[in-house]
């Protein structure tokens, strides 16, 4: 019985990086009508920045928790202005390809210049250690990154559904001629957002690093997930996404310990249910 | 007209004798095709470098200034049988690859086994760890070069049960090279009076430990067994010490550690980890000068790993081989027969043997991880512990399973 509170509490952690992942793709894809393929990609810049950081210009964790979203959301925004914004309008098709030949590109780049295997990363000191829960030995750092994405994410939500900043964001998407007519500047609504949901992306990549090696390979690993876990929600839905995140990490973490082989193939079993009995997601709304 | 009948005779017969000349002169044209993983988790380890290694055999043997020519071509099994195999045959149909070289993941390489035994090629592996390679599944075609699940488990496996720790937990990588790894150790333990308590199977490729872990840490076993390798052994080794394992009194048996792994861990974390290479750049004069060598072509000036320093010394072997043939026969069995009649000598591994089984026999070392304080340099990671003998290391004929030994 012990194990299995383990378990769970373990499945919340690694959930916490499934909803901060499909939270971003959530936001781009409600905002702006794409399947952002490269989020996987940006997740890694988040952690190679952060490695960057601190090796050479000596910046540590805490400062990359808030510089490197930046960096990301920078490079986001520029990709937005130069290519994306072009696919307004078509098919999502055409965005999910592009994106999609981005994030190899980025990817081979790294991998190019940087290897396979990955680089270390240390846990800063403020967090290094853990305590003893009787039923299981958390480390502090895995505590952190529940309680820090748990309150960016509810953040986010907030931001998007109950301000008025969240309320234009949501009428440009519906009407984007007709919130344009009230002298709100829709496109850079549209390249601030996107950049908002991979600076997102950056942030979940800037709290792994030091929990996994930060590899060039590490977001193409992820994304699969991520995708399944956002189609699972409901494509689009913010709520949906943070929820199904963090239930589809404990899931995960169950099966890891009931039939360790299926770990890997769960989620997308999962998916192909939800997808059969209800084909927009499980708090999406139908197109 | 009759002139021109002679003339055309004399041409003909010419013809004749001087195609008849070629045919009976020995081919001098090697095509070698270094097949590995060049993307995924196991790229650093074999690779790209497992191709410069290659390249680096092929300049050294100095064949090229006798005349023969030597062509290297590359491949990405990615880690899947069905593309490995899919390479090695377009390689020997199409291609005209004479010898294949690396192959990584037991998977893959236990798959292009039959194949290159099929096509009657050469096959000198490297990378992979499977002792079946020359046990059950031994081929005439094929030479292991450069270590096996059963050398790991006789030497990592046996010094840490006899060093006190008799009860393991696995956590395994759930393909060929995991299973194999794991029963040979499990057999070298129950040999040795120890006992398996449990154990996980992991599939390959894993981001997260945590849960395997905790089922690790809950077994109370003294010591857990990581039947892995690349980027799964790093996430594991990285995770058990944020979970305080080590410091929970429990330990580490990194089985399969490579020197590209040790790098990525870093020294803070691998510190005091022990396991068993057969090559580590810094033994002596000859491995240090080659390593320069090979380091300075080299993207991200690494030193070689002891896979890829398999490949060059598999390689500088099959050269010699065929030189002592007189030239390429192109016949894969027949070559690796003549590898196995001459005594292997080399720069990197020393005096050695290749078995009837086709096992490559030297010596291989117990290292320890070094304390980031006496790590000189940026790839100084070892410390040597001991030495131990190939015959001891390795599967003793009398206990091979291989059918080529029974005549």
């Amino acid at each position: 019985m012990q194990a299995l509170y383990a378990q769970l509490l373990v499945g919340l952690i690694n959930g916490s990086f499934y909803a901060l992942l499909s939270l971003g793709l959530a936001v781009i894809f409600g905002m702006l009508n794409i399947i952002n393929f490269a989020h996987g990609a940006l997740y890694m810049m988040g952690a190679f920045v952060a490695y960057f950081l601190l090796d050479l210009g000596g910046i540590n964790y805490w400062w990359a928790l808030l510089i490197a979203p930046i960096i990301v959301g920078i490079f986001g925004m520029i990709l937005e202005r130069t290519m994306l914004q072009w696919l307004t309008g078509l098919d999502h098709l055409y965005g999910l390809l592009l994106t999609f030949g981005i994030a190899l590109i980025v990817q081979g780049v790294f991998q190019n210049y940087f290897g396979s295997s990955g680089l270390p990363y240390a846990i800063p000191d403020q967090l290094k250690g853990g305590m003893n829960l009787g039923f299981m030995f958390l480390p502090v750092y895995r505590g952190w990154v529940v309680i820090f994405s748990l309150v960016v994410c509810l953040a986010t939500w907030f931001l998007i559904e109950k301000t008025r900043l969240g309320a234009y964001l949501r009428a440009a998407t519906e009407n984007p001629t007709l919130v344009r007519a009230f002298g709100i500047n829709v496109p850079r609504m549209i390249t601030l957002t996107y950049g908002l949901g991979v600076g997102l992306a950056a942030l979940a990549g800037v709290l792994s690093a030091p929990i996994n090696q930060v590899r060039p390979l590490m977001g193409a690993d992820l994304i699969i997930v991520v995708f399944a876990v956002v189609v699972i929600g409901g494509m689009g839905s913010i709520m949906g996404s943070i929820i199904t995140g963090f239930a589809l990490g404990v899931i995960e973490g169950l099966t890891k310990y009931f039939y360790p082989e299926a770990s890997n193939t769960v989620v997308f079993v999962l998916m192909v249910l939800v997808l059969l009995v209800k084909p927009t997601g499980l708090t999406g709304r139908a197109a | 007209m009759k002139t021109r009948s002679i003339a055309s005779f004399l041409l003909t017969t010419a013809l004749t004798f001087a195609a008849a000349g070629v045919a009976s002169a020995q081919d001098k044209t090697v095509k070698i095709g270094a097949l590995s993983d060049q993307s995924g988790l196991y790229a650093d380890l074999g690779g790209p470098g497992s191709t410069l290694a290659a390249q680096m055999a092929a300049e050294d043997s100095g064949l090229t200034a006798k005349g023969w020519k030597i062509d290297i071509v590359s491949g990405d099994h990615q880690n899947k049988p069905d593309i490995g195999t899919a390479i090695a045959r377009q390689w020997f149909d199409v291609d005209k690859v004479d010898v294949i070289v690396d192959v990584p993941n037991s998977g893959v390489a236990l798959a292009v086994n039959n194949v290159v035994k099929e096509k009657n090629g050469v096959y000198i592996n490297s990378g992979a760890a499977t002792s079946d390679l020359t046990n059950a599944q031994c081929s005439p075609n094929t030479v292991h070069w450069t270590y096996d699940t059963y050398m790991l488990a006789h030497t990592t496996g046996q010094a840490l049960v006899k060093a006190g720790g008799d009860t393991w937990f696995f956590l395994t990588a759930d393909y060929a090279f995991g299973a194999a790894l794991e029963r040979d150790t499990t057999a070298v333990i129950t040999a040795n009076g120890g006992k398996v308590v449990g154990g996980v199977k992991h599939p390959l490729n894993t981001p997260d430990f945590s849960s395997f872990l905790l089922q690790a840490q809950a077994s109370k076993a003294k010591i857990i067994g990581l039947a892995n390798a690349g980027g799964d052994t790093t996430n594991s080794i990285k995770q058990a010490a944020e979970f305080g394992i080590v410091k929970g009194g429990q330990k580490l048996a990194a089985l399969l550690l490579f020197l590209t792994d040790v790098k990525a861990i870093g020294l803070e974390t691998a510190q005091g980890l022990n396991f068993t290479e057969t090559f580590y750049w810094d033994m002596n004069d000859q491995t240090r000068a080659f390593s320069k060598r090979f380091a300075e072509r080299m993207k991200n000036n690494a030193p070689p790993t002891m896979v890829q320093a398999g490949v060059y010394a598999g390689l500088r072997h099959y050269f010699k081989a065929l030189e002592s043939l007189g030239g390429n026969p192109h016949d894969g069995a027949k070559v690796v027969e003549k590898m196995k009649s001459m005594p292997t000598q080399d720069e990197l591994f020393g005096k050695g043997e290749i078995q009837p089984n086709g096992r490559t026999i030297h010596n291989a070392y117990l290292f320890e991880v070094k304390k980031p304080s006496e790590s000189k340099g940026p790839w100084d990671f070892y410390k040597l512990v001991g030495t131990v003998p190939g015959d001891q290391a390795f599967t003793p004929l009398s206990e091979s399973k291989c059918a080529l030994l029974k005549k």
